[in-house]
């Protein structure tokens, strides 16, 4: 039978509520001009809503969704793929509102709206953006549930879907866990899919490093098992850039083998590091790396690799010693590399590292003379320094005088480089911050970092931070303590936010959580905790019996809770037959066909000593059952607690 | 306060009938619902002076029939006489032309009779020659029955049955009650000595007030729960009516309110349900009436909710 009665305004006004809470955390996604369209024709919904007008004509509708369309085509170029998609379907559901005239059409926008929350996941799977895709199927569940039961009162309604989606909890709880996991993004467009990941890249010119230094990004956390290094050792290693051609930095050659290249000694850390996806092979771990970790890889210049680029959200456990003596049997092919530069750059540097050098030719004695004089060269530590020409490194010495970490260790090795000595650029993180809330230490883009390694006979490659010369406080504290420049500085970054700060611990606390358990749930996790609870090696066959069972003994759990509320939904009879039950303990069950005044009357007979209390509770519950003013639940309640506190003498 | 009204008649009733407090009350209810009485007993065990008490406590106006095998119709409903000054028929109104009608062993006259009588009960009207002639207003019926098994008598037939609300039975007094009835007063003196103690208004307010006493929606279910079971009986012949189960609800409403409560409660229907379904049951197969025991167990088989 189809449906031609119109949706009543409370119906609508539920709909309307749906729509924009689903539409309205897409808006980020969305063209500008669509969010505009969306908007107005939400706006011209509830006008007509509200005034009680007639909905346009139905040719009016098509010619916007025409245009729509052609505007989509125009945006994106093709129809095909996750934006377009989302684009269109929002559209098409604000337009099906202005079309909506019977129960049918409010149906068919309820579900084109319950796809739109699923599409909210395409981009961003935060828990914030999970809340907001929860409330806007609340929303939507009630509008259904207003279609279903249009009598009841809007409160009511809300309600009971809250009830309904609070019953498909455990049924989703057990689907998370039981169904079988796919890896990988399911609607990933080779295209779009790992854009917008954000992390160091392998190259490195002045003036790239600080772009991310604006960044508030988690790249990665790290949960000590012990104490966490003191912050002067947390250099997590990425590119290592030997290759300079006068103005940028690039990886050199290295190899990679399955064995670390280096003897680990010292103190040890384990640690468990829950790396962002940054789509590039390495793992950023703490220097330097414990051998034979599995699934990863070691680089010639010490990185560990991943055996495929980090394009998810991956976790590992990893062990690292930082005092390890590393190169000290460097091939010659590296050293030269690492010697190499390009004639025609910077020959006021190349001037003062031969004043220098002179007289010295100790590597050692060179290095200690070069940091002597950078020492003395008033440099500034700074986020945004000025654009540096042709001789970069000239002009940031003695010109400027102003840079980033990245500028301070490109000028150092060009140095040492130029004075003979081998040195190359190493990038990564430094520092990170402590979570108070949950001990984790979480480093983000903005502690991005640049240092410098140089070659000493006999002691291998050496770590030599140059920022650390002129600002020491970016090692030991931070970013924030080393500038003075707070406006450059990311939000949460400048003192005195405080509590903004505490907020944001919390949440990145709750966020490493929900990324631990629900977002970071594959394959293995789930065949670790299946196993766990004792079905050794599951395959897809155990997971279908598993799901049929859990599913089968929730819904009969539920089932009988359903009947059971039914049959004890009145707290008068709840309590009378409490009454009957704490009596049958005394031999006195009320008989079936037995009035409460008769009950009332033999119970006093029985228990002359409590006949008071006997005979006030069994008068009351008739008044309350029978009597001409419907059970006030006050009273109800009164009564329930003399039954609860009676005691038989 | 209609309450008060039934508590001052049922304590100057309990006067003069001894021992039989259940049984006045009952036919108190029964007045309060507008309904009529029957009184099926021996002879001589009370039946004329709980009649005679009820009207002079009232204050009703008061007439006995005695009926036998040669009462007529009209001797109970009045007769028209043609009068000779007028030159027309002119209507004579009978003995039940009164408010309170106490009709003695309704079951010595001929069911022509009888059903003369049952008729005005029911509708409260008299139609002689095509004229209605309303009856006075409050308008009660006692009627008294031998056990049908004594010689020369017209048993009622089901359907008259039905129009009494309540059947009682006095018995025999107890052995204290009959001794202080034997070493008394004259019963007769005593009623004559009798005031009335309310007003027929009075019994008219007390009958409204019992029609508004609160009949909640889980008595309405433990009620049809009850009419159900004698439907499904397979003791019974047929179950009751529902009529029956409109004179179920009445006269416990009447019950409640001699108890001073503003609501019906299960002991109320528990109460009247025997003498409501009494007369109206009867046994599959041998078609005699139905025994209180088999009542009582008709009542422990619905459970109250």
């Amino acid at each position: 039978m189809r449906d031609t009665r119109s949706p009543t305004p409370v119906q609508f006004g539920w709909l309307l509520a749906a729509v924009t809470a689903t539409l309205a955390p897409h808006a980020i996604e969305l063209p500008y001009w669509l969010i505009v369209l969306c908007a107005s024709l939400i706006a011209i919904r509830s006008a007509l809503l509200l005034r009680r007008g007639k909905p346009p004509r139905q040719l009016l509708i098509l010619l916007v969704a025409v245009a729509a369309g052609i505007g989509v085509r125009f945006e994106f170029g093709h129809f095909f793929g996750k934006d377009p998609g989302v684009a269109l379907l929002a559209v098409l559901l604000c337009l099906k509102l202005l079309e909506s005239r019977t129960p049918r059409d409010l149906r068919a926008a309820v579900l084109l709206a319950y796809f739109l929350q699923l599409g909210l996941f395409f981009y961003n799977q935060t828990p914030s953006i999970a809340a907001l895709a929860l409330a806007g199927a609340l929303l939507t569940t009630t509008t259904l549930q207003s279609l279903e039961d249009a009598a009841a009162r809007p409160a009511a309604q809300l309600r009971t879907s809250a009830v309904l989606l609070a019953q498909g909890l455990p049924f989703m709880l057990v689907l998370f866990v039981l169904f079988p996991r796919v890896q990988g993004p399911l609607w990933g467009l080779p295209s779009d899919a790992y854009s917008g990941m954000t992390g160091l890249s392998d190259t490195m010119t002045p003036g790239s490093i600080s772009q991310l230094g604006l960044s508030d990004a988690i790249a990665f956390r790290a949960e000590f098992s012990g104490a966490p290094p003191p912050p002067s050792q947390r250099y997590w290693r990425g590119p290592v850039l030997t290759r300079y051609d006068g103005r940028s930095w690039r990886p050199g050659f290295s190899t990679i083998a399955a064995a670390p290249r280096y003897k680990p000694s010292g103190r040890a850390y384990e640690y468990r590091l829950t790396l962002e996806a940054h789509n590039q092979p390495w793992l950023l771990a703490l220097d330097f790396p414990a051998a034979s970790i599995p699934k990863t890889r070691y680089a010639g210049d010490f990185r560990l690799l991943a055996e495929q680029p980090v394009r998810m959200r991956t976790r590992l456990d990893l062990r690292s010693y930082p005092a390890t003596a590393v190169g000290k049997d460097e091939d010659a092919f590296v050293l030269a590399e690492a010697r190499r530069l390009p004639a025609d750059f910077n020959p006021r540097s190349r001037s003062l590292a031969k004043a220098i050098t002179a007289g010295a030719s100790d590597p050692a004695a060179i290095l200690a003379r070069t940091l002597e004089r950078l020492r003395g060269i008033d440099l500034r530590y700074t986020l945004s320094p000025p654009l540096l020409g042709t001789h970069a490194v000239d002009e940031f010495l003695f010109d400027t005088r102003q840079g980033f970490c990245e500028h301070f260790a490109s000028a150092f090795v060009f140095l040492m480089r130029a004075a003979g000595v081998p040195a190359r650029v190493v990038t990564g993180y430094q520092g990170g911050e402590i979570n108070p809330v949950d001990g984790s230490l979480v480093v983000r883009q903005s502690d991005a970092h640049a240092w410098a390694e140089v070659w000493l006979a006999g002691r291998g490659w050496v770590r030599v931070d140059p920022t650390a010369l002129s600002a020491p406080a970016r090692i030991e504290s931070g970013l924030s303590a080393a500038l003075q420049d707070w406006d450059a500085l990311p939000l949460l970054r400048r003192p005195g936010m405080d509590w903004l700060r505490d907020l944001r611990h919390r949440w990145d606390a709750l966020s490493n959580t929900w990324n631990q358990w629900v977002l970071g749930y594959n394959p293995d996790r789930q065949r670790d905790l299946l196993e766990r609870i004792g079905f050794p090696q599951p395959d897809w066959r155990t997971l279908a019996m598993l799901l049929g069972v859990s599913a089968t003994g929730l819904m009969l759990l539920l089932l009988a809770w359903a009947f059971a509320q039914r049959r004890r939904h009145d707290p008068l009879d709840v309590a009378w037959a409490r009454f009957s039950r704490k009596l049958a303990r005394h031999g006195a069950a009320r008989l079936p066909w037995e009035g409460p005044l008769d009950y009332g009357r033999r119970l006093a007979m029985t228990f002359p000593e409590s006949s008071e209390p006997l005979r006030t509770i069994s008068e009351d519950y008739a008044r309350l059952r029978y009597g001409a003013e419907p059970a006030d639940p006050r009273s109800v309640r009164l009564l329930a607690r003399s039954i609860r506190r009676l005691k038989l003498k | 306060m209609p309450h008060r009204y039934a508590i001052r008649v049922l304590e100057a009733a309990n006067c003069i009938i001894l021992g039989k407090d259940r049984e006045l009350r009952l036919a108190l209810a029964c007045l309060i619902a507008r309904g009529h009485l029957l009184i099926e007993d021996l002879p001589g065990v009370g039946k004329t002076t709980l009649a005679h008490v009820i009207a002079r406590l009232i204050g009703l106006h008061f007439q006995r029939i005695q009926f036998t095998s040669d009462l007529l119709p009209a001797d109970i409903v009045g007769v028209s006489i043609f009068d000779r000054d007028t030159g027309s028929f002119r209507f004579h109104p009978g003995p039940i032309f009164s408010q309170l009608i106490l009709a003695d062993e309704i079951n010595r006259a001929t069911p022509k009779t009888q059903s003369a009588l049952l008729e005005a009960m029911e509708e409260r009207q008299v139609t002689a020659d095509s004229e209605t002639h309303p009856l006075p207003e409050p308008f009660f019926v006692i009627a008294t029955q031998n056990p049908s098994h004594q010689i020369g008598t017209f048993p009622l037939p089901e359907s008259q049955l039905d129009r009494f609300l309540l059947r009682i039975r006095l018995g025999y007094p107890d052995r204290s009650a009959e001794r202080a009835l034997l070493m008394g007063e004259d019963r007769r003196e005593l009623l004559e000595r009798q005031r009335a103690v309310i007003q027929p208004d009075d019994l008219l307010a007390m009958q409204q007030a019992a029609h508004a006493i609160t009949v909640s929606e889980r008595l309405v279910d433990y009620v049809q729960a009850l009419l159900a079971s004698t439907r499904h009986s397979p003791e019974l012949a047929a179950g009751l009516s529902p009529r029956a189960g409109l004179g179920l609800i009445a006269a416990a409403r009447a019950w409640a309110l001699i108890d001073g409560r503003d609501h019906v409660l299960p002991e109320d229907i528990q109460t009247v349900f025997p003498h409501v379904a009494a007369h109206r049951l009867h046994t599959a197969g041998d078609g005699r009436s139905v025994t209180p025991e088999a009542l009582s167990q008709l009542v422990r088989d619905v459970p109250v909710v």
